[in-house]
């Protein structure tokens, strides 16, 4: 790795470089004529860096390098003069997220019917992971690329931090400029920088195929570098050695959206890494929590064209909150600003580079000043990737990286007439081009035209008419060194008029043949009243005046329909005179008054009163302890790693997604608290995540603070994959004899390497491993997806060998049939009320489950596996009632209670009772009949859900969207770019949700 | 007739029925031998108006007469309904019922046919008496129901099925009842990304459509035996003149419209299928004379800002405006949930009695079945439930007695034995 050099050696550096850094190792064919390239700008404004401008300087370079920056300043002897009067010159912007010069990634073509790839197809002594890459260095890759280079030039840029977009670990990046001389002269700086992303990119090996795969991955590879740094291994891994070798480098993660950008944080923490954060540009929609990340950002101008919503059921389409962003991504970069958040700017993401202009003119329009965008763009960047010596200024020494334009790039509409990089000038329109005025008077020989001029300088296009004339004549017409060409056929001629004129102060004027081939003079002057200035002014008027305008759209929490405009706060409340399920020995109290204070219960009973209380009338309603779902899917962002038998080492709370609309959906069918499960692909599968339903917070505030660990295992026809289709006969295990081994074999592993732990040998810590040795030390508890008898009793058997018990079964439709055996093991079953006959092993399943299940003294619930079905779980313990006959106190804490018991929180919920947490849902009737509706929610005395409200945000939100659809018609109609309607909608996971499997399965 | 029989004694009855049927279904009732009455019930007769103390006399499987009051005839056996409740059998429309029996298991699957256009694919070939998915299913009120094929854009012809038959000969009560039309997706949802896009083919799919319904219009107009006889076309000539009901599954109010416009076109009578929107166009509805099955209430909304109650309401939205509507639910072992469908649009505003109305009186309308099903009136085939509670309402939905045709049916199923032995297994064990 190249040494990063000190402050105090700059200036010996410069001295020597000035004399050596013409000499190179190649040799030069013919008689040397390469000259130093010493110029003097003379007539300029030099935006020197962001804290200094020079009016009316001179800006001398030399061999590739700034010598000075003078205002008023001489031209030196020997330089060549190149005057650009007027014009204005800042430091070419820096691109941190390029990929320039880097080879195509190659996506894999692997399908469904291919089968797994379990192993890496990287050839050589790299991970055993094809995503892992970090022994890829940019700079050994990087060819310059003059297409791609004139590109990004066009655009403003002169340095580019380019790496090649492919892995989750994706190597190292290297700085290079856009100048076109040599590979060797181009390429600055190797090893800048660590990339990293949760995308595979290439790789078509199965592992990771979920986000909480990729993330344990990471961890994993942290682990293992270290491990493998300190002593002798078995071993040669050279991707584990570039690894280590990257660590010290400014380590920057590409995500997707402010949750992804929360989770890459998370795990950089857990190894004391600080990653910068590639974010999605929604940064705006969660300051905060981004803020208390300490992470830099580089944010993406990529913001949405305007949907085109003509035709309204199209629209539908459409969400509210796609709508809330169009209209509030602009204003991304104003707000990380104004929350103080580090960041800078990529032109990443952006159809092509040249499209970063107007994307930061709307940026400035909605808040963003010119100070910032050029930090943004310039000095930002250059301190992100330790280049400050380099580039990003335009101070004495600094590589001879600049654009010369008319106006500010990052406020204005502006023309970059040339881009210097490394001292090589690159015109891209002439610095004398002439800017057409809007309308000019016009004679040619004796006939008399109107010419009015439109478009944009360098592609403006003149109409000709005769005063007083509606009909407009085309001109084609072009301009080279000041000469204009023109041809045209005015309206009644036969022929075309062929033109040359040059400038004569005032306009044009020249000569050329008229229809008839007969000599004319021509004189073209512009005429007064209406010139570009005076609208470029109004222009910006109107820019101001945006600023000041309020956005049509609301930002809540989330930022999504329903989304709450702020967060809820504990109230003391008195419920009064409710039928209250207590689910304590005091059974069902009748007109009882409930006290909530602080977020707890302190108060069941008659009678109660407390001053400061909100009252709420209860009579006739039922209060009831919030619904647990013991067995959930929603608000996550994957469910199933499933890629190999065991993924113990994935984390569920990794991928927890606050932004799912059935969060709220749920609130209103009274759930408060949900255990998210992994999927059922694999016998082992991940760690669970316990949440309480607190709509609009962060994910990492959701979780049930203090909660057992929990992990998933799965039996049965899914992880032996018997549904998946003949492909998928690959992966371990195919039968249950083969599921029986796994869990063997893994337990005795976990067993040894906790022994070898606790004996402090020099192990490698293993995150699976670990995960199961935390099972056999009743420090982890497992839910287990299983349905047939054989199974579960196979799995009981086990565990008892094992010296552990199986905490729960879930789904478990045939546990009526071993309930004894569950009760005796201790064993708690949570099923579905009444489902069966989807798949072979559900034959014999019986709504009549729960009622046996619960005869038999095992710790009974019902949970639902399912978006839908969670909404009313109060409904489905009332068929415990129905089938079996269980009392309705005792069904009723299927849901409740009884989960609560299984997941080790009933200390904290489950019941009313004083001390425990306020969650409460009021019904306006008993609470498992089929006509109640949970009319308000409670969560830690928060109210999350209310009736009332629902109904008040329902109308304002159909209000909210007719504006936003209204403001992007406006916006079309005034010619916006528009893009056809694309909608967004959530992938209701179950089960067998596999993230690579492009279907929906409904199999449990 | 187990007229007198109290619950638990009928328990016991299936204890001692069991030994020698278990793993079968139950036998298909006897017709009816003998006339009987069943009083003292409150009768939901299904249009909407409520009967208190009713007496019900069935004779040669018709109901004779039925009101409040009313003395028993001589030589009628009695049904002492006294605090129950009467429901005209359910009928669960557009249902996959034994056509399915393991959904992950291909080889027990029939509801499918290849192909885009299957009009001549007739489900009650498929249907399959001895499903032991069917029993659980009539113990829950359901007594007839709507054997669908699937798929799309023509999945085929479906048949109104009674649920205890013993093939599917006698099991139909209207075979052929209509055609079912899949109005293409505008949209196409990518799984994995989680993204909805027009779906690029939309277009070319209902052209398709339009020109095979156009091509059906002329073969049907044919003089017979003017050219080859085509299956496919053929299958539609009793849609094309009306006999048969065209249903058109459509969720977006433009593909109601448009699928409503086109089938009227060829002559057809449209009724709507899931109909997600219908409650945007009442008016249209109306006008165009066109009722709606609603898809299930136990469902999500359909997008992200869509009421979160969106499904609960619609039934409700549906009654207010004045639009004919039946309710149904998905799939096959699901059917048994019917009636809590229904029971869910009640707590969302739904008249009870229209709820009741939406899965008896208003599919058998739908169906063409109304003139002997669907209603507990005089003339009408006896086939109605016996519930001691509310049918409509899990906690009490205990449904005592059902009658097809006059016949009492026997609710004992699969899982009622299975519940029976395994109780029996911890039963031993207690008294050991």
């Amino acid at each position: 790795m190249t040494q990063r050099l000190r402050p105090v050696l700059l200036p010996a550096f410069l001295l020597f470089s000035i004399v050596l850094s013409a000499q190179t190792t190649f040799p030069y064919n013919g008689v040397y004529d390469q000259a130093d390239r010493y110029y003097a700008i003379t007539g300029v404004t030099v935006h020197v860096s962001p804290d200094q401008t020079l009016e009316n300087a001179t800006l001398v370079i030399r061999d590739g390098l700034i010598e000075s920056a003078t205002a008023n300043g001489e031209v030196p002897r020997g330089a060549v003069p190149v005057a650009a009067d007027g014009k204005h010159i800042y430091p070419s912007f820096i691109e941190v997220y390029g990929n320039y010069g880097m080879p195509e990634v190659e996506r894999s073509r692997r399908s469904r019917s291919d089968g797994p790839q379990m192993e890496s197809e990287t050839e050589g002594a790299y991970s055993w992971n094809q995503a892992l890459r970090p022994e890829t260095d940019a700079a050994a890759l990087f060819t310059i690329d003059a297409k791609a280079a004139k590109a990004m030039r066009d655009a403003g840029f002169g340095t580019v931090s380019t790496h090649h977009h492919d892995g989750i670990s994706r190597g190292a990046a290297a700085v290079v400029t856009l100048a076109e001389s040599s590979d060797n002269e181009v390429l600055l700086k190797r090893d800048v920088a660590h990339h990293l992303s949760f995308d595979k990119g290439s790789s078509g090996q199965d592992y990771p195929n979920s986000r909480m795969g990729t993330m344990a991955l990471l961890r994993q590879t942290y682990l293992d570098a270290e491990w493998y740094g300190e002593g002798d291994r078995r071993e040669t891994n050279l991707s584990l050695e570039a690894w280590r070798d990257l660590q010290d480098l400014p380590q920057i993660f590409e995500v997707e959206d402010w949750q992804n950008a929360l989770r890459a944080d998370k795990v950089g923490d857990e190894f004391g890494v600080q990653y910068i954060i590639r974010g999605g540009g929604d940064e705006y929609q969660r300051l905060e929590a981004l803020q208390e990340s300490g992470a830099s950002f580089i944010i993406p101008l990529t913001f949405p064209e305007t949907y085109d919503v003509s035709d309204p059921f199209a629209a539908d389409m459409i969400s509210l909150a796609q709508l809330r962003h169009w209209e509030r991504a602009p204003g991304n970069v104003a707000a990380v600003a104004e929350a103080g958040i580090p960041f800078v700017i990529t032109a990443d993401g952006l159809d092509k580079p040249g499209d970063l202009h107007e994307a930061m003119r709307k940026a400035h329009e909605a808040g963003a000043d010119e100070r910032t965008l050029m930090i943004a763009l310039t000095t930002g960047p250059a301190e992100m990737l330790g280049i400050a010596d380099r580039v990003g200024t335009l101070e004495k020494g600094m590589l001879a990286n600049f654009i010369i334009t008319d106006k500010s790039p990052f406020t204005d509409k502006a023309t970059i007439y040339q881009n210097w990089v490394q001292g090589y000038p690159f015109e891209i329109k002439s610095l004398n081009a002439t800017e057409l005025a809007t309308a000019y008077d016009i004679t040619v020989g004796d006939e008399s035209f109107v010419g009015e001029v439109s478009g944009d300088p360098g592609s403006q296009k003149m109409t000709l008419s005769t005063e007083g004339d509606s009909t407009k004549t085309d001109v084609s017409y072009s301009e080279s060194g000041g000469v204009l060409t023109m041809r045209f056929k005015p309206e009644g001629e036969d022929g075309y008029y062929r033109i040359t004129a040059t400038p004569d102060g005032e306009g044009y004027s020249g000569t050329g043949r008229d229809a008839r081939g007969r000599i004319v003079s021509f004189r073209a002057t512009p005429r007064t009243g209406n010139d570009s200035g005076n609208s470029r002014e109004s222009k910006k008027d109107d820019a101001e005046a945006s600023e000041s305008e309020e956005y049509v759209s609301r930002l809540t929490y989330p930022n999504i329909a329903y989304g709450l405009p702020t967060m809820p706060e504990a109230k003391t409340v008195l419920f009064r005179n409710a039928t209250v399920w207590t689910n304590e020995e005091q059974g069902i109290l009748q007109e009882a008054d409930v006290l909530v204070q602080d977020g707890k219960i302190a108060g069941v009973g008659q009678g109660l009163s407390d001053r400061g209380a909100t009252v709420i009338d209860a009579t006739g309603m039922h209060l009831t302890s919030g619904v647990i779902d013991e067995h959930s899917h929603i608000a996550l962002s994957s469910v199933n790693e499933g890629t190999q038998s065991s993924t113990a080492e994935v984390r569920m709370a990794d991928v927890v997604d606050a932004v799912d609309e059935n969060i709220y959906r749920q609130l209103a069918g009274g759930v408060t608290v949900s255990q998210l499960l992994h999927g059922s692909a694999n016998p082992i599968g991940g760690q669970s995540a316990l949440v309480k339903l607190r709509w609009g917070a962060s994910p990492e505030e959701m979780m049930f603070e203090g909660a057992d660990p929990f992990i998933k295992f799965a039996l049965g026809e899914n992880v032996k994959q018997s549904n998946w289709g003949d492909a998928s006969r690959v992966r371990y295990p195919q039968t249950r004899m083969g599921v029986e081994q796994i869990f063997e074999n893994y337990f005795s592993r976990a067993a040894e390497y906790d022994r070898a732990m606790r004996a402090g040998e020099d192990m490698r810590r293993d995150l699976e491993l670990e995960t199961l040795a935390q099972i056999l030390n009743d420090e982890r508890f497992i839910t287990c997806h299983s349905y047939q008898q054989g199974e579960i009793n196979m799995l009981m058997e086990l565990a008892e060998r094992h010296d552990f018990r199986v905490n729960t079964f879930t789904h478990i439709l045939e546990g009526y049939k071993v309930a004894d055996k569950m009760a005796e093991h201790g064993a708690a079953g949570s099923t579905f009320s009444d489902w069966w006959a989807y798949k072979f092993e559900v034959d014999e399943a019986i709504p009549y489950n729960g009622a046996l299940m619960y005869e038999q003294g095992v710790v009974t619930a019902f949970n639902s596996d399912d978006a839908e079905m969670a909404r009313r779980l109060n409904q489905e313990a009332g068929k415990a009632v129905l089938f079996g006959g269980v009392p309705e106190e005792e069904a009723w804490k299927f849901v409740t209670l009884n989960p609560a018991k299984m997941l080790h929180i009933d200390d904290r919920v489950g019941s009313i009772k004083v001390g425990k947490d306020a969650d409460l849902v009021l019904w306006n009737d008993h609470p498992m009949s089929i006509y109640a509706r949970a009319e308000r929610t409670f969560i830690d005395g928060k109210e999350y859900f209310n009736r009332e409200e629902n109904e008040e945000r329902r109308l304002a939100l159909g209000e909210e969207r007719n504006a936003l659809i209204q403001a992007s018609l406006d916006a079309k109609n005034s010619g916006g770019k528009t893009q056809p309607p694309r909608g967004n909608s959530r992938r209701l996971l179950h089960c067998n949700s596999l993230d690579h499997h492009n279907e929906e399965n409904h199999d449990h | 007739m187990i007229t007198s029989i109290k619950y638990h004694f009928a328990l016991l009855f299936w204890v001692a029925a069991c030994s020698c049927v278990f793993g079968q279904n139950p036998v298909p009732a006897r017709a009816q031998q003998s006339p009987f009455a069943v009083t003292g019930a409150t009768v939901h007769v299904g249009d909407g108006t409520v009967l208190d103390n009713a007496t019900i006399l069935v004779s040669n499987g018709r109901i004779e007469s039925v009101g409040a009051g009313g003395d028993v005839p001589a030589g009628y056996e009695t049904v002492d309904a006294s605090g129950k409740e009467i429901y005209p059998g359910l009928i669960a429309l557009n249902s996959q019922l034994g056509l399915v029996e393991i959904n992950s298991v291909r080889a027990t699957r029939d509801d499918r046919e290849v192909g885009l256009m299957n009009p001549n694919a007739r489900a009650l070939i498929a249907f399959n008496t001895d499903s032991q998915v069917i029993p659980t299913i009539r113990s829950r009120g359901v007594l007839l129901a709507q054997a669908t094929p699937e798929g799309s854009l023509v999945s085929g012809t479906s048949s109104i099925m009674q649920l205890d038959g013993w093939n599917f000969e006698d099991a139909a009560v209207k075979a052929d009842d209509g055609i079912h039309v899949h109005w293409p997706n505008r949209n196409s949802y990518n799984w994995l990304t989680g993204r909805i896009i027009p779906n690029e083919r939309y277009d070319e799919q209902e052209r398709e459509l339009e020109a095979f319904l156009e091509q059906a219009v002329g073969y049907c107009g044919r003089p017979e035996g003017d050219g080859e006889r085509l299956l496919k076309f053929e299958a539609l000539c009793d849609v094309i003149d009306g006999g048969a009901k065209a249903y058109l599954h459509a969720e977006e109010a433009r593909d109601i419209q448009a699928g409503v416009l086109l089938l009227k076109r060829m002559g057809a009578s449209p009724v709507i299928v899931g109909g997600y929107q219908a409650h945007l166009i009442p008016e249209f509805l109306k006008r165009e004379g066109v009722p709606v099955i609603l898809g299930s209430t136990q469902a999500l909304p359909a997008a992200q800002d869509e009421p979160i109650d969106q499904p609960y309401r619609s039934p409700a939205l549906l009654a207010d405006a004045g639009v004919e509507f039946a309710i149904s639910h998905e799939g096959y072992w699901q059917q048994r949930n019917l009636p809590f469908v229904a029971g869910q649009a009640v707590g969302f505003g739904l008249d009870y009695e229209k709820a009741v109305e939406a899965v008896t009186l208003t599919p058998a309308r739908i169906a063409g079945i109304d003139a002997d099903y669907g209603s507990v009136e005089t003339g009408k085939s006896a086939t109605f439930i016996v519930v001691s509670g509310d049918l409509l309402d899990m906690r009490t939905s205990n449904v005592e007695h059902a009658f097809i045709d006059g016949r009492e049916i026997d609710l004992d199923n699969k899982q009622a034995e299975l519940y029976r032995k395994f109780k029996e297994k911890y039963d031993r064990q207690t008294s050991r």
